[in-house]
């Protein structure tokens, strides 16, 4: 009987390498968590017909001395927007409903390498847009602290199987926080790298500039694994950074917090609290805190809700019924195009396309999307400053922890409020990670969010690492 | 404030067809995020430089060209209609 509620990536791999227990024991295992526990949770959307073989086809590597691969054999879930080859992959969503991949993402190209078992595709909101798993076609991923929440989202399937022991990681995307606000209603770390790290060819774009893939996991040190397995620049994404590209940061062992950040409006009380005790950790761990200027942080999410939108309207153009996906038949041309992208999209995805249709159309573009990338710029420039004196920014993942199912469903821009901690590092390309940082008293899962520097993801790993062994 | 006939040029442009029922409730939702987004306007003043933005396309070279065809059928088998080796669409020339 394998214990799959200490396990950790390490420790998988050391019991396997110490022949505890076979790669198909630990897929067994998994496999038979997600038959009791999935009903109720709905992580998974598929779980795939062939997990035994690829466990089969570890234990081969396994056994013909490969025991350095740390990642040989553990089993991993995949968020429903990652390509993977005869896979089907429908990023939650009606149109793309039978979608067939037909190559494999560079990210999980990667981790085929390495021997990695995929369990199944995970729920997320259609798209990746959304912050609860609401808007999934397939319906929604509860919370496995307490089934009448949220997991979050749009990573919401893929934080929730990893809180519920159905799969040891997972992958998830980030583009404005769903790796890591669904990590904080579940009480997992995730881990957005910086813009770049990590290839996004074969994830489904939402929005270019922002978006990223990620792990979660129950440890930093697995995160980390995770992440130095799939790094690295590619051909098919010339956005990613050279090999050799180095923050120029040197470790300050000063973390900065914003107190007015905390303060503003509309923070949860226990949220506070919370990050009040997570700076005393910070300072047990051997940092000292230091009050840091950010005046257009507040501007964070605005701007995030102008780009976004935009980037959205025009990726989503390819989905028109012709090239793949699905088709709802009209008399004409422009019917089919109409009626399969009015019927086949969910109600987010389409307010999102016509808003950025808003934003970037003629007579309104200089005062939307002109505006919100200049602010980027200036933001940007914020944190510059900021990390000259500070290895990381200390912050909640989330104002709330997890919300009912239907609290927010109906209120669009109540939804995007979530995301007032999450968006910032995405608008100015910085790795973050979510950690777990204690419990309300309700006992549903509160977290820590650390944002670094541009490409300086090793120093933020440490600093997390740093900060979990205060617990 | 959006009102129903802007919804309805912009479900055009977008080329998304739109309910009876969604044409009541799209102009709130857009004009409260609209209104929320904003606020932008009063942090940029009218006379600060507009930021050139740092991503560009880069087109790669045409290198080591896969075999003519040997992905055709694959690509093909996700299109929603077919005939041979070639898409389908209605006719688009009235």
């Amino acid at each position: 009987m394998i214990d799959l509620k200490t396990l950790t990536i390490t420790k998988a791999h050391e019991d396997l390498v110490a022949k505890k227990y076979t790669c198909m024991d630990l897929a067994q295992a998994y496999l038979d968590e997600i038959k009791k526990t999935d009903g109720e949770v709905h992580a998974y959307l598929e779980v795939f017909d062939d997990v035994t073989q690829q466990a089969e086809a570890a234990q081969k590597r396994l056994e013909g001395g490969e025991t350095n691969n740390l990642l040989l054999g553990i089993p991993l879930g995949l968020k429903d927007n990652l390509l993977v080859k005869g896979r089907k992959v429908s990023a939650a969503s009606k149109i793309l409903e039978n979608y067939v991949a037909t190559y494999d993402g560079t990210a999980i190209a990667k981790l085929k390498e390495k021997g990695v078992v995929f369990l199944g595709r995970l729920n997320c909101d259609e798209f990746a847009m959304g912050a609860s798993t609401e808007n999934s076609a397939y319906g929604v991923t509860k919370n496995p602290h307490d089934t009448t929440r949220v997991s979050g989202g749009s990573s919401g399937g893929s934080a929730a199987a990893v809180a519920a022991f159905e799969a040891l990681a997972t992958l998830g995307s980030d583009t404005g926080g769903s790796i890591r606000q669904p990590s904080a209603f579940c009480g997992t770390v995730g881990f957005k790298p910086t813009y770049g790290r990590v290839s996004r060819h074969g994830l489904i774009a939402m929005s270019s500039s922002l978006d990223q893939i990620g792990p979660i996991t129950r440890t930093v040190e697995d995160s980390k694994i995770i992440y130095d397995a799939m790094k690295g620049s590619d051909i098919f994404d010339s956005t990613t950074l050279s090999n050799d590209f180095k923050a120029d940061v040197k470790a300050k062992k000063k973390i900065g917090i914003s107190s007015s950040m905390v303060e503003q409006g509309g923070i949860d009380p226990e949220i506070k609290k919370n990050f009040y005790e997570s700076v005393e950790r910070v300072k047990k761990a051997g940092y000292e805190v230091v009050e840091v200027s950010l005046p257009n942080i507040s501007y964070s999410l605005p701007v995030y809700y102008v780009i976004c939108p935009a980037e959205v309207s025009s990726n989503m153009a390819r989905f028109d019924g012709v090239k793949y996906g699905s088709l709802s038949e009209g008399a004409n041309l422009l019917e089919d195009y109409m009626k399969t992208r009015g019927e086949l999209l969910g109600k987010e995805v389409r307010r999102r396309i016509m808003l950025g249709t808003y934003v970037l159309s003629a007579g309104y573009y200089d005062a939307y999307y002109g505006k919100a990338t200049t602010l980027r710029e200036i933001i940007k420039n914020d944190f510059r400053k900021v990390f000259e004196e500070v290895d990381a920014v200390l912050m909640p993942t989330s104002p709330t922890p997890s919300f009912k199912i239907g609290e927010k469903a109906s209120d669009p821009l109540q939804m995007y409020l979530a995301d007032v901690f999450t968006v910032t590092a995405n608008l100015i390309g910085s790795p973050a990670i979510s950690i777990p940082s204690g419990k309300t008293e309700g006992g549903l899962p509160l977290a820590a969010q650390f944002v670094g520097a541009f490409g300086a993801d090793e120093l933020l790993l440490s600093v997390a690492d740093d900060f979990e062994k205060t617990f | 404030m959006i009102s129903k006939e802007d919804v309805k040029k912009l479900a055009n442009l977008s080329r998304i067809s739109v309910s009876d029922e969604e044409l009541e409730s799209i102009p709130g939702e857009i004009s409260a995020i609209l209104d929320y987004v904003s606020q932008i306007d009063k942090a940029v003043s009218s006379g600060a430089p507009a930021v050139t933005y740092p991503l560009k396309n880069v087109m790669r070279e045409d290198a080591n060209a896969h075999e003519s065809g040997v992905h055709t059928e694959a690509i093909l088998n996700e299109a929603p209609k077919r005939e041979g080796e070639y898409v389908k669409v209605k006719k688009i020339l009235g």
